[in-house]
C-alpha cells in the first residue's frame, strides 16, 4: 500500500453546505419556462406567436367592438368621411336583419317562421340533453311529426293560412330548412344504403355501391345543377317541381351517400358474434339489424354522423349558386344595396355571417365531442 | 332419426327465394324508372326542339375567357372551351394540392408543438376554418379582401418585382432565349440522374452497409447542372418584371384575382382538415417507437425520418387522398366568383348558350368522376407501397 492510497478517505469530514434550491417546478413562472421558453427554438416560436396574435387580435377587437358603429339609420353614419372611424357598421346588419332571417317572406306572416323555429328548438333541445327522458317519443316527434307540421306552417294553404311560395323564402329560414331536411332524410336513407352495401344479395349490393360511389365522386354543385336543369327533363312534362324542393332532393341524396359510408364503418366494427348471437336467438334480418346491430353501430359512429351534419350545414350555402337565396345569398344581395355601400359594409356582413355559421357548426362539433366522451366513459 | 333434415319451410318463407324475389322487384323498379326517364327526356327534348348528341361541341363558342392556358379565341369551338376549362380546373387543383399539403403539415405539426402558444394558435386556426362554409370563405377573400385592395397606381409591391392590386397579382415572366432548351434538358437529366443514384445508393447500402450522401448529390445535379449549362450558353433565361404604364401594368404575368381568391380559400380551408389528419397520424405512432429508435442510437432527425414518419404516413395517406379529392371537387365553387374552371365555363356558360343540359352535365360529372377515380387509384398504389408488409 502506498502512502497516497493510505491518505485517501472515503467520508468527508465537514458537513456539506446546503445546495441551491432547484428551479421552481410548479407555479406560473415554471409553467412559462417549460411551455414557452425551453430552448432557443421555443423562444423564437413564442415570439413569432406573440407577433401573430398582436397582428390579428387587436385590429379585430378594434374593428368589431371599439371602433364599431352601434347605432344609425343610413350609410352616412358609417362613412369614414362623415364619422371618422372605420369599424364594423352594425346598423347595416340591423337594417337587413329581417331579410337575412326571413328572406322575402311576407312581413305579416313572420310569426309562422318564428313558431316553426320555436317548435324545432323546443323539440331539439330535450333530444340533445341526455338526462331528459322519453327519447323515443321525442325523436318520433322531431323526425316524424315536426317536418310535416313545419311544412304546412311554412307553406300554408290550409287551416286558413295564406299560401307562401317557396320563391319568396330566403335567408336563415332556407338555410335551416335545407339543413334540417337534409339531416332528417339523409340518416334513414344512408342507413338503408349502408345495409344495402353490406347485403349478401348481389343486385342490391351492386346498386348501393354504384349509387354511393357516384354521388361521392361528383361535386355537390354538379348535383344541384343536375337537380335544377336535368331532373325536369326526366320527369313528365306536366310535372312542375318547386325549385327549392329540387335542391332539397339533390342535397339529401348527396349527403345520404356520405352518411352511408359513415354508417358502414360502424357496421363493420360490430363483431361477427353479435350477428350470430342475434341469429341464434331466431331474429330475422330486420329485427337483428334494428334490435342488435344498428343500435351498437350507430352509437359507435356518432362523431362521424355529426361531422356529416356539419358538412351538410356548410354545404347548404351552395344552393345560392342555383339562385336560391339562403343566408349567404341574402347577404350577398344585401351588399348590392347602394343605400348601405360603405368601405366597411362587406367586412361587417362577413363578420356577422361568420359568427352565425360558426355558432351552428362549432356548437354541433362541441356536442359531438361531448357525446363521444360520455359514451367512452360508459364503456370504461 | 339421426339424419338432420333441412327444416321444411313454405316457399314464401325461404330466405333464398325471398332474396331473389326482392332483388327482382328492386331491379324492375329501377329499370322502370330508367325507362320512364328516357321516354320523358325524349318527349321533353322533342317538345323543346333541342337536338341531342355531341354535335354542339363543334359549334363556335363566341365568348371570351379571361384565363386560358392554351391559345383560345371567341372563334373557337365549345370543344375547345371544354379543354380550356378542364386545364384551368387542373391548374388550381394541382397548385392547391401542393400548397395545402405544405400548410396543412406545418399547422398539424404546430398543433403538437411543445410551445403552448403556438399549439393554441394552430388549434384556433383549425376550429375557425373548419366551422365556416367554404363558399363563405371564397366570397370573403374575393369580395372583401381582394376587393379592398388598392388600384394599380397604389399597388402593394414586393421587392419591386411582384405587384398586388385589385386587378390581380403581377409576377415576372421568364423569357427563354436560344439555348434555354439545353438548360431545361440538363434540369431533366439532373432529376433522372438523381433518381438513378438514389436507387443505386439504396442497393449498395443494403448489400454493404455503406451510405452515400444522396441528398447533396441530388441538389448538386438538379441545381448545379442547369447552372453550368446556363453559364455555358450565356444565361439564356431572363425575367421580365411587370412595369406600371399609365393605368395598368405591362409585361410580366398577370394572375387574375379570381384565381388568387379561389386558391387562397381552397388552400387555407383544406389545410385545416389536413392538419387534423397529420396530428392524428403522428399521435397514432406509439411512444415506444420513438424510445426504441433512440435506444438504437438514432439521432432525433433520423428517428423521425426512418421510424416515426413512415409509420405515421400509413395512417395519414388514406384520409389525405380524400382531402385531395375534396379540394379538386370544391374547386367547382369557382363558379360563384367567375373563375373560368370547367364547371363555370362548361356547365355554366356553355349550358346557358346551348341548352344541352343532359350532355353537358353528364360530361362534367364524368370528368369529376374520372379525376376522382384516377386520384384514388394513384394514392391507393402509393398506399400499398407504404403499407405494412406482414408475414
Amino acid at each position: 500500500m502506498t502512502d497516497e492510497a493510505a491518505n485517501l478517505t472515503l467520508a468527508r469530514e465537514q458537513v456539506a453546505g446546503p445546495l441551491k434550491p432547484p428551479a421552481a417546478a410548479t407555479g406560473a413562472i415554471a409553467w412559462v419556462r417549460r411551455n414557452l421558453l425551453s430552448g432557443w427554438l421555443n423562444i423564437v416560436l413564442t415570439l413569432l406567436s406573440l407577433y401573430l396574435i398582436w397582428l390579428v387580435v387587436p385590429p379585430l377587437l378594434r374593428f368589431l367592438i371599439i371602433d364599431a358603429v352601434w347605432s344609425g339609420t343610413s350609410r352616412d353614419d358609417c362613412l369614414p368621411e362623415k364619422v371618422g372611424v372605420v369599424g364594423a357598421c352594425w346598423p347595416f346588419i340591423k337594417a337587413k336583419f329581417s331579410q337575412l332571417v326571413y328572406g322575402f317572406y311576407p312581413a305579416d306572416q313572420y310569426w309562422r317562421v318564428n313558431l316553426t323555429f320555436a317548435l324545432g328548438g323546443a323539440l331539439l333541445v330535450p333530444l340533445l340533453i341526455p338526462q331528459i327522458p322519453y327519447k323515443t317519443q321525442n325523436a318520433v316527434l322531431f323526425f316524424g311529426v315536426f317536418p310535416v307540421v313545419a311544412f304546412f306552417l311554412l307553406v300554408g294553404g290550409v287551416f286558413g293560412l295564406p299560401h307562401v311560395e317557396t320563391r319568396v323564402w330566403g335567408g336563415l329560414l332556407v338555410t335551416l330548412v335545407v339543413a334540417v331536411t337534409g339531416i332528417v332524410v339523409s340518416l334513414p336513407l344512408g342507413i338503408m344504403l349502408a345495409l344495402g352495401r353490406r347485403s349478401r344479395l348481389p343486385i342490391i349490393r351492386t346498386l348501393s355501391v354504384t349509387f354511393i360511389e357516384f354521388w361521392r365522386g361528383v361535386p355537390l354543385i354538379t348535383v344541384l345543377f343536375f337537380a335544377t336543369y336535368m331532373l325536369p327533363l326526366f320527369l313528365p312534362a306536366n310535372w312542375t317541381i318547386d325549385a327549392l324542393l329540387r335542391a332539397l332532393v339533390g342535397v339529401a341524396l348527396f349527403s345520404a351517400a356520405y352518411m352511408a359510408e359513415v354508417v358502414r364503418g360502424g357496421l363493420q366494427a360490430i363483431p361477427k358474434g353479435q350477428y350470430e348471437g342475434a341469429m341464434a336467438l331466431g331474429l330475422g334480418y330486420w329485427r337483428m339489424m334494428g334490435l342488435v346491430v344498428l343500435p351498437q353501430a350507430l352509437k359507435l359512429v356518432i362523431p362521424g354522423i355529426v361531422n356529416t351534419f356539419i358538412g351538410l350545414f356548410k354545404d347548404t350555402t351552395l344552393v345560392m349558386i342555383v339562385a336560391i337565396f339562403d343566408f349567404l345569398g341574402q347577404l350577398r344581395a344585401a351588399f348590392a344595396d347602394p343605400n348601405w355601400s360603405t368601405p366597411v359594409t362587406l367586412f361587417t356582413g362577413f363578420a356577422f355571417a361568420g359568427l352565425v355559421y360558426f355558432f351552428f357548426c362549432f356548437g354541433m362539433s362541441r356536442y359531438s365531442l361531448f357525446v363521444e366522451r360520455r359514451l367512452s366513459t360508459e364503456r370504461r | 332419426m339421426a339424419e338432420s333434415q333441412p327444416a321444411r319451410v313454405t316457399f314464401y318463407n325461404d330466405p333464398r327465394l325471398r332474396g331473389i324475389f326482392y332483388q327482382m322487384l328492386l331491379l324492375v323498379v329501377v329499370l322502370w324508372l330508367g325507362y320512364e326517364f328516357v321516354i320523358n327526356a325524349r318527349d321533353n327534348l322533342r317538345a323543346a326542339r333541342i337536338a341531342t348528341g355531341l354535335a354542339f361541341l363543334d359549334y363556335t363558342a363566341g365568348f371570351s375567357i379571361n384565363q386560358t392556358l392554351i391559345p383560345y379565341s371567341e372563334a373557337d369551338t365549345y370543344g375547345r372551351v371544354f379543354l380550356v376549362g378542364l386545364l384551368n380546373t387542373l391548374l388550381v387543383a394541382v397548385i392547391g394540392i401542393v400548397l395545402t399539403t405544405i400548410l396543412g403539415f406545418i399547422i398539424g405539426i404546430s398543433r403538437l408543438s411543445s410551445n403552448w402558444l403556438l399549439q393554441r394558435i394552430a388549434g384556433a386556426y383549425v376550429e375557425l376554418i373548419r366551422n365556416l362554409p367554404l363558399l363563405f370563405q371564397i366570397l370573403f377573400w374575393y369580395l372583401a379582401v381582394l376587393g379592398a385592395l388598392p388600384g394599380p397606381r397604389q399597388s402593394i409591391s414586393i421587392f419591386g418585382e411582384v405587384f398586388i392590386n385589385n386587378r390581380g397579382l403581377f409576377v415576372p415572366r421568364p423569357i427563354f432565349a436560344s439555348g434555354a432548351e439545353l438548360v431545361l434538358a440538363t434540369f431533366m437529366v439532373g432529376i433522372v440522374l438523381s433518381l438513378a443514384i438514389r436507387a443505386w445508393a439504396r442497393r449498395r447500402q443494403e448489400a454493404t452497409g455503406q451510405q452515400f450522401p444522396v441528398f447533396w448529390t441530388a441538389v448538386g445535379l438538379v441545381v448545379g447542372l442547369p447552372l453550368v449549362a446556363s453559364a455555358a450558353t450565356g444565361f439564356p433565361i431572363s425575367f421580365e418584371a411587370p412595369v406600371l404604364r399609365g393605368f395598368n401594368f405591362a409585361g410580366g404575368v398577370r394572375v387574375i384575382p379570381e384565381f388568387v381568391a379561389l386558391l387562397v380559400a381552397l388552400v387555407t380551408y383544406t389545410a385545416a382538415f389536413i392538419a387534423e389528419i397529420v396530428r392524428a397520424g403522428l399521435l397514432a405512432v406509439p411512444r415506444g417507437q420513438t424510445e426504441a429508435a433512440y435506444s438504437l442510437g438514432l439521432r432525433p432527425g433520423l428517428a423521425l425520418r426512418l421510424v416515426i414518419i413512415p409509420q405515421a404516413l400509413r395512417v395519414i395517406i388514406p384520409p389525405l387522398t380524400s382531402q385531395y379529392l375534396n379540394l379538386t371537387k370544391n374547386s367547382s365553387l369557382a363558379v360563384a366568383i367567375g373563375y373560368p374552371d370547367l364547371f363555370a365555363v362548361f356547365a355554366g356558360t356553355v349550358l346557358n348558350q346551348t341548352g344541352q343540359a343532359i350532355e353537358i352535365i353528364a360530361i362534367t360529372m364524368a370528368v369529376y368522376l374520372a379525376i376522382s377515380l384516377a386520384t384514388s387509384l394513384l394514392m391507393n398504389w402509393y398506399n400499398s407501397r407504404m403499407a405494412l408488409v406482414e408475414r
